[in-house]
């Protein structure tokens, strides 16, 4: 599904390499989990393969499902099937959260050649996804994320992802922020969308969102590389010791 | 103290060019002391502090600069409201454009009319309020407005009128030179909604005189013609009474010259004026806000809110203040004026005042320019939403605060309906 090779990435606006060399392959209908110390360039990484301006690629690539995705237009790598759940969900006054999931919805059905989805359908879809999440028709009304708690927004995200229902959906530390109970629910929303054919890619700093997202492969990245990969059983090691080890280990 | 000599120059000039029309003793007075307070005022220059930002000689001058007619490519706006419609072409009254005017709860009546009738209601409305907002700024081409104006509609509302009144301007003729002085006075617990429309001509020189008694509301929303060459010195002019309400909000897209004064006076308790605009420019196109409300009774709110979104060069400019008197405890002010530029060229001028001299306010004020968000972009992109259509979704996302302020959502949907076809047509 997702192949990244020898990925080196720098800011744009000063000369700091934040990624040297990242290297990961996600199988389809495969869950991982990046795990790692603050600055480890995580983040970044999930940035990159969004589109965010900013950064610049030095070297390597990054393909979904055998397309080079980093020459893309960020629109078009959502149309390909990338969703990216954020860290910060941005709040858009004025906008409908309704007309920006359906704006977005039709946007991508049509760049991959498919018809529109009518209003009554769309309606439907919406309001059916939004039961799961226990999202009120308030919240659907509001402007995008404005007046959301953390939890709501967080909870926006997974309604457009599973409205969308990209192949690829990259998750950044979507438990930053979230109480148990919005943590359980949003993991429902996440494990719900989970099938044969969509891989997750789930960034974290906290074993315990894996409790309720079980991956399928663990791996650690430090300073922009990725430095160890291994089970489930890699982020209870990292919960119970830390980080120290680990990178002592590798240097 | 007299006036330098190119500003009376200018002024007796631009007053040799027209004659005070005909009517009775009552409204003839009241024209000969405009046209004096125009002599006392002079009309503006580019050197008035209060035209620092908008130059004022084509507004000034003889005769109206031509203006090329535009082809309307939109269904007329309002069209899917009922309403009650007022035509006026190039400032004529188009009385068989216009619907019949016998409505319950309201009277309407043409200027041109009243102005024959020896006794009137108007005789203390008309040019009272434009005399009294000419302090402590002066604003001398609505004096001449109350000078020069043949015709209008002077409108007594008694009761809640349901149906809004529309008064339609149309542009017809390429040197047209348009002065119409409205008059409406709301009785107590009266309710009027006023919808404009239109380039109205060449060149428009109009005021609105709002008297608003005690707990009346009046809804004004208006949209000024996307003419690209048409000109318009505009005032509104309200006096606000107890517990009434006053909301005014104008849509100004194109136009190469728009002055939109209003001037609001608070007089009662607990009343609410509400103020705001948007604005879209493109190109050779100059558009001008410029706000006063004074605060003279205790526990009112009102609000400022402008919104500009300029492009290719476009102006916009912003001077509003808020006036909060000693007796005036309890007052809650609010204003805001941004605009979004979408290149380099484009320019925001904003003079935020506040003025208060009670103790027990909460005021506030901010003015902001800037470009697209692009986290906001960023996020709309990253859902798949084409940059082009983000950008457009950001705009009407910036101006809604503006919009918002129109409480009636049929109308708030004719607005945005406006915007986002001018959004469209803008789509590389």
């Amino acid at each position: 599904m997702l192949e990244i090779k020898n990925l080196h990435v720098d800011l744009e606006e000063e000369e700091k390499t934040i990624l040297k060399g990242v290297d990961l392959t996600v199988d389809a209908g495969k869950v991982h989990a990046i795990m790692g110390p603050n600055g480890s360039g995580k983040s970044t990484l999930s940035y990159v393969l969004s589109g965010r301006d900013g950064y610049e690629v030095i070297q390597g690539s990054a393909t979904l499902e055998g397309e080079d995705i980093l020459d893309m237009e960020p629109e078009k790598r959502a149309a390909a099937g990338l969703f990216l759940a954020f860290q910060y969900p941005v709040e858009i006054p004025g906008v409908g959260n309704m007309t920006f999931m359906r704006t977005a919805l039709n946007a991508q059905r049509k760049a991959r050649g498919e018809e529109e989805m009518s209003a009554s359908d769309f309606l439907k879809l919406v309001r059916e996804k939004a039961a799961t999440l226990k999202m009120s028709n308030d919240m659907l009304k509001r402007p995008v994320n404005v007046g959301f708690s953390g939890g709501e927004k967080k909870r926006n995200e997974i309604l457009q992802m599973a409205v969308l229902e990209p192949k690829m959906c990259i998750l950044d530390e979507t438990d930053s922020g979230l109480d148990v109970d919005a943590m359980k629910l949003v993991s429902e929303g996440v494990n719900a969308l989970r099938d044969a054919g969509r891989s997750f890619l789930v960034i974290t700093h906290y074993q315990r969102l894996l409790d309720h997202i079980k991956p399928d492969v663990v791996h650690i990245m430090a300073d922009g590389k990725i430095i160890k990969s291994g089970g489930p059983e890699l982020a209870i090691d990292v919960e119970k010791n830390g980080y120290s080890d680990l990178l002592e280990e590798v240097a | 103290m007299a006036l330098p000599q190119a500003k009376q120059d200018a002024t007796e000039a631009r007053l040799s060019a027209v004659n005070t029309p005909d009517g009775a003793v009552w409204i003839a007075q009241a024209r000969e002391a405009a046209l004096a307070r125009v002599r006392a005022m002079g009309l503006p220059t580019a050197r008035d502090e209060y035209w620092k930002f908008t130059r004022p000689d084509t507004l000034v001058q003889a005769g109206a600069p031509e203006a090329a007619l535009f082809e309307e490519d939109e269904a007329p706006i309002f069209d899917s409201v009922d309403r009650l419609k007022v035509v006026f072409v190039d400032g004529v009254f188009d009385a068989d454009a216009s619907d019949d005017l016998s409505q319950e709860g309201l009277t309407i009546e043409r200027l041109a009319d009243v102005a024959q009738a020896d006794i009137h209601w108007a005789k203390d409305l008309y040019g009272a309020l434009e005399e009294n907002g000419q302090t402590p700024v002066q604003r001398p081409l609505a004096a001449l407005n109350t000078a020069l104006a043949e015709d209008g509609v002077v409108i007594h509302v008694t009761g809640k009128v349901s149906k809004p009144l529309n008064l339609i301007y149309h542009h017809k003729s390429t040197s047209s030179d348009a002065i119409l002085h409205h008059v409406i006075k709301l009785d107590a617990g009266a309710e009027l909604t006023v919808l404009e429309n239109g380039p109205a001509a060449a060149r428009f020189n109009k005021v609105m005189e709002v008297d608003v008694a005690d707990g009346a509301a009046f809804h004004h929303v208006r949209t000024q013609g996307r003419d690209h060459e048409r000109r318009a010195a505009t005032h509104v002019f309200a006096r606000v009474a107890e517990e009434s309400v006053f909301k005014t909000f104008t849509l100004t897209a194109n136009g190469v010259l728009t002055r939109n004064e209003c001037v609001v006076e608070i007089l009662g308790d607990n009343a609410v004026a509400h103020i705001a605009g948007a604005c879209v420019g493109d190109g050779d196109f100059h558009q001008d806000d410029t706000v006063f409300v004074t605060h003279n009774a205790v526990n009112c709110e009102s609000r400022q809110v402008f919104k500009k979104v300029l492009r290719n060069g476009a102006r916009g400019v912003f001077q509003g203040k808020i006036l909060v008197k000693p007796d005036a405890q309890k007052t809650d002010g609010y204003q805001i004026s941004q605009s979004l530029l979408l290149d380099d060229d484009s320019e925001f001028d904003a003079k935020p005042e506040l003025e208060i001299y009670a103790d027990d306010v909460a005021c506030s004020h901010g003015s902001t320019s800037g470009a697209i968000d692009e986290d906001a972009l960023y996020y709309l992109r990253s859902r798949g939403v084409p940059k082009t259509i983000a950008t457009d979704m950001l705009t009407l996302s910036f101006l809604a605060e503006a919009v918002q302020e129109i409480e009636d959502e049929a109308l708030r949907y004719e607005i945005n309906t406006r915007l986002e076809g001018w959004l469209e047509r803008r789509r590389g």
